[in-house]
Order: C-alpha cells, then structure tokens, then sequence
C-alpha cells in the first residue's frame, strides 16, 4: 500500500464570518491548500469534507461550486468534532487503498455563541438544570472531576492550561486571540460550570481548513521537499463502559487510538515533538496528557505546573494556541490541527515553532465519542 | 416524598423513572444475565456484550455515593443558577445524573464518594402542555 503525504495545507485565519455562507469560508482554505500544493481544484480526483452545522446540506458539493464544478466524486463527513479528522482520514483511505493519487479535504463550520449541548428533547419537560447539566462545559467539568477525583488535580492546574494556551495563541496570526490571560484572571472569569471559567472554554469561532493528499507516487512526479507524510491515522469510538448513559468516556477512545496510532507509526510517545490535542475545555487538555501517553495520568498536574507542556518545554502542547484561544470550529478544528504540526514539521511556524520538530500527533475528539490520531512526520 | 395519590397524576420526568398506581416511585434499571452490565430504561440488546434478550427490568437503589460534579453557574435561560450537577453510582449498579440539592453549591462542602440518597418530588417546572411531573434528585445521606 502506498504512503501518503500531504503535499499542501492551510487554514483561514479564525474568527466570526455570520453573513459569509459555509461553502464560501469553505472554498478559502481549499484556495490556500491547493495554492501550498501547487495545484488546482483540475487536478483532484475527490474531495472529502467535514461540516457539522450543515451535515445534510451537501457542503463539498457546493464548495465545488465555488471553486469548480469538476464533477469528482465528494464525500461529506459528519463526526461531531472529529469531523474534520474524520474527511481527512477518508482522504487517506482512498489513497492508502490505492483507488486516487490525490484528494482534497475540506473542513469547514459556522458556529453560533453561546453555550453548546444542553438536556431534554422537544418533546415534555426540558430536563436541563432539572436533571443535572448536559451544557459541553459541565459534561467536561465532570470529566475533569473524575482526574480530581482520582489524582487530586486542582482548579489552579486546571487554569494553568488556558494561561499557557492563550499564552501560546499570542504567537499565532491565525489564532482568534492574541491575548496573554494571567492566571488569576483565568481563575477570576465568570464560572461557567465548576471548574471551568469562561476563559477555560474553547472559543466558538468560524473557520476553515484544508489539505492536499497524495500518493507516493504521485509526490514523486511532482516533486516537493515540504511534504509531509502521515505515519499514522486512526481513529475509535468508545467502548461500553458503566457509566456511558450518563457520563461521556473521552479517555477509553483515546488510549486506544493513541495506542493503534504509536504502534502503526512504530514510535512511542517519547519520540514525539509536538502535540496539538483536544482542549475544548481546559479540563480536557490535563486528562489527554496521560491518555496520549505524553506522561502518567497522576502527573498531569505536574506537568503543566513545571512548563513541561508549554512552548519550550519537554513535550509543547498545542502551541497554537489550541481551541481555547485558536478557536474551535467543529467541523474545521480536525484539519486546522493537521496544517499546524505540518507548520512545524516544514520548519515554518515563525515566533512559535519547535524547534528541530520531526514528528508531531494531532488528536480530536467528538463527544459520544469518536476519537481520531493522526502522526506526521517531516517526509 | 408526595404521597402515592398524588404521584399517579404526575408523568415520569424519564422513562426509567417508574410510578407504581399503589407504592413508591423508583428508578428501573435493565441488567444484563449474561455479563451484569445495568442500563437505565427498558432494552433488548446488551451494549456491553451483545446478548439479546436475556436483559430483565429491576428496581435500582436509592442508595449510592456521589462519583462526580460539577457546579453550574450558566445555564440556558430561564434556569435557576447556581446548582450542582451531579453523577452518582447506585448501590448494586446503575450510573444516574441529576441535581444535587440540600448542599450548598461549594467546593468545600461537596466531596467526591459521599454517601447520596436519590429522593422524589414534584418538578418545580411543567411542559408545554403544562402537564406535571414527578422528577428525581440526589441529596447527601447521613
């Protein structure tokens, strides 16, 4: 089966494009992508997209609208917000399964503000606040207790995330922010759900991303020493576990696919250079540190204490900024991770880059759950 | 706890809640009789381990121990904030999340595996139709 490499990759810089319709904020990063391959949409033989708002409104198809009707086989890709892993990873197959030489993905999403998630269907009584919360940021709040619970991490440690994320984002144009967020003013935000304050919360934005694959054979025709090859892709969904009907798992997942994901690479967690994970909530980020294996589950609070994860340190950890500061489009945040650690792989991430960065891993989680990994390398 | 008359004219703010016409209202858990997995509300198929039907309905406890929160200040609006989300696992099985009340929504005063007793009351809220409804909540047990 042949390797695949991703020849071209890019995102829009994030923020709020309310009167900018999907496809459109879509076909941005699908510009930029084919732009950094050296490509056109002429040369695709498929495109995979990834959006969630619109899931049943055919956005690649209408992508190709704006960029050109060719008529090349789209798949739109659903996944919560794993979806933009998940087109990517569709694109992967295709040229893993040798059906394609090159595929575009797409993944795109218009967010609304204001709190995702909530309980209670349509139909009788709403159950939201009458039966516990099903907002995002309690669901991960309760997941974060869990590492309390277990390991005694605290409210401050918690915080440091976001201190360090927004910290990051600082250095990165594309990010929603770049705005430094000390830790008392972390601590000191409006409480969403215990502990996750506002400035613990990933940010809903607008966004877009997008990336060229192609085959072995392909890169060698055309030729390009910024390629990037994936080493890995994988992804899960949960297993059952005592507690699912109440309690989403975003651990079991994501063991696994970390797992899958060193084991098809042939690396360990040790060789890695760079992680952009999973913190749609600062809680989040702590358990992922154990669960991507980047250290044990009962160090995590110490790892953010002593800077292990922060730019510089042992193991940087979405330099980005992350989906804290970065910003989270659902459907986009799955490719937007990819194009990062592609960034430092080719050496060109600027103020924020790792420097020597040879392999990176990108992680996303959609809840209910799917978990997907990617591992790159510097091809 | 409203009295059994009182309770037959309320809805089940669950399924899984259950309003016996002469006794006292309880949560009903399927468990498994191959591997002993406990699920809230009625099923015919396993999740844990793929068996069908050997899943029969049971009462769950009231008893359990509080396993996590989370205290919630932003709710949707029209919800009365601040309150505590709770996860609680019962006694002999089954994992239910709810309100916990009579505590005061702290992190000092709530501690993860405190003993919880699940209680019934009338639903401080209707629905659209303005039916009532009988709905559950945890409070710490002594």
């Amino acid at each position: 089966m042949s390797d695949v490499f991703i020849l071209g990759v890019d995102m829009i810089k994030f923020g709020r494009f309310p009167d900018t319709p999907v496809p459109k904020i879509g076909a941005q990063a699908a510009l930029m992508a084919l732009e950094d391959a050296g490509l056109g949409i002429g040369d695709m033989e498929a495109l995979y997209c990834g959006n969630l708002g619109q899931a049943g409104a055919m956005v690649g198809q209408r992508v190709l609208a704006e960029i050109g009707q060719t008529g090349i086989p789209v798949v739109n890709c659903a996944n919560a917000c794993a979806t933009g892993a998940t087109a990517f990873r569709e694109g992967w197959m295709a040229i893993k399964a040798g059906i394609y030489d090159v595929v575009l993905a797409v993944g795109v999403e218009q967010m609304g503000k204001g709190l995702l998630g909530g309980g209670g269907g349509r139909k009788g009584i709403p159950t939201e606040g009458l039966l516990g919360s099903g907002t995002m940021p309690t669901v991960f709040a309760e997941a974060g207790m869990e590492h309390t619970r277990n390991y005694g991490t605290t409210f401050e440690q918690f915080a440091k995330v976001s201190v360090k994320n927004h910290h990051h984002s600082t250095m990165n144009p594309k990010a929603m922010y770049q705005i430094e967020t000390p830790l008392e003013t972390v601590m000191n935000a409006e409480m969403i759900s215990y502990p996750n304050t506002k400035l613990m919360c990933s940010v809903n934005v607008d966004g877009s991303a997008a990336a060229v694959l192609v085959s072995e054979r392909k890169l060698k025709e055309i030729g390009s020493n910024r390629a990037v090859k994936v080493r890995a892709s994988v992804m899960t969904s949960d297993p059952y576990q005592e507690r699912n009907l109440t309690m989403p798992d975003v651990n079991t997942c994501t063991q696994r696919a970390a797992a899958k994901a060193y084991e098809m690479a042939g690396v360990g967690p040790e060789d890695i250079d760079l992680v952009e994970l999973h913190d749609c909530f600062a809680t989040a980020e702590i358990l992922h540190y154990g669960n991507l294996g980047l250290g044990k589950p009962e160090d995590a609070g110490r790892m953010i204490d002593e800077g292990e994860t922060a730019l510089g340190g042992r193991i940087p950890v979405n330099v980005s900024g992350g989906l804290l500061s970065k910003g989270h489009p659902l459907g986009a945040t799955g490719i937007a991770n990819i194009y990062e650690v592609s960034t430092h792989l080719r050496g060109e991430a600027g103020q924020r880059q790792v420097e020597g960065a040879k392999l990176g891993l990108t992680h996303v989680i959609g809840l209910g759950s799917a978990c997907g990994i990617h591992i790159l390398e510097k091809a | 706890m409203p009295e059994a008359s009182e309770t037959a004219a309320l809805l089940p703010v669950v399924p899984f809640l259950k309003i016996p016409e002469n006794g006292d209202p309880y949560l009903e858990g399927y468990k498994c009789g191959e591997c002993g997995a406990v699920f809230l509300g009625e099923r015919d198929v396993c999740s844990s381990c793929s068996t069908q039907g050997k899943l029969a309905g049971q009462p769950l406890s009231n008893h359990g121990e509080l396993y996590v929160y989370s205290i919630v200040h932003r709710s949707f609006p029209g919800i009365e904030v601040p309150y505590v989300s709770a996860i609680v696992d019962l006694e002999g099985g089954g994992t239910v999340k709810g309100n916990l009340i009579n505590i005061e929504p702290d992190p000092e005063k709530i501690t993860m595996g405190m003993p919880i007793e699940v209680v019934y009351q009338t639903a401080p809220r209707k629905d659209a139709e303005g039916n009532e409804y009988l709905t559950y909540y945890f409070q710490p047990r002594s």
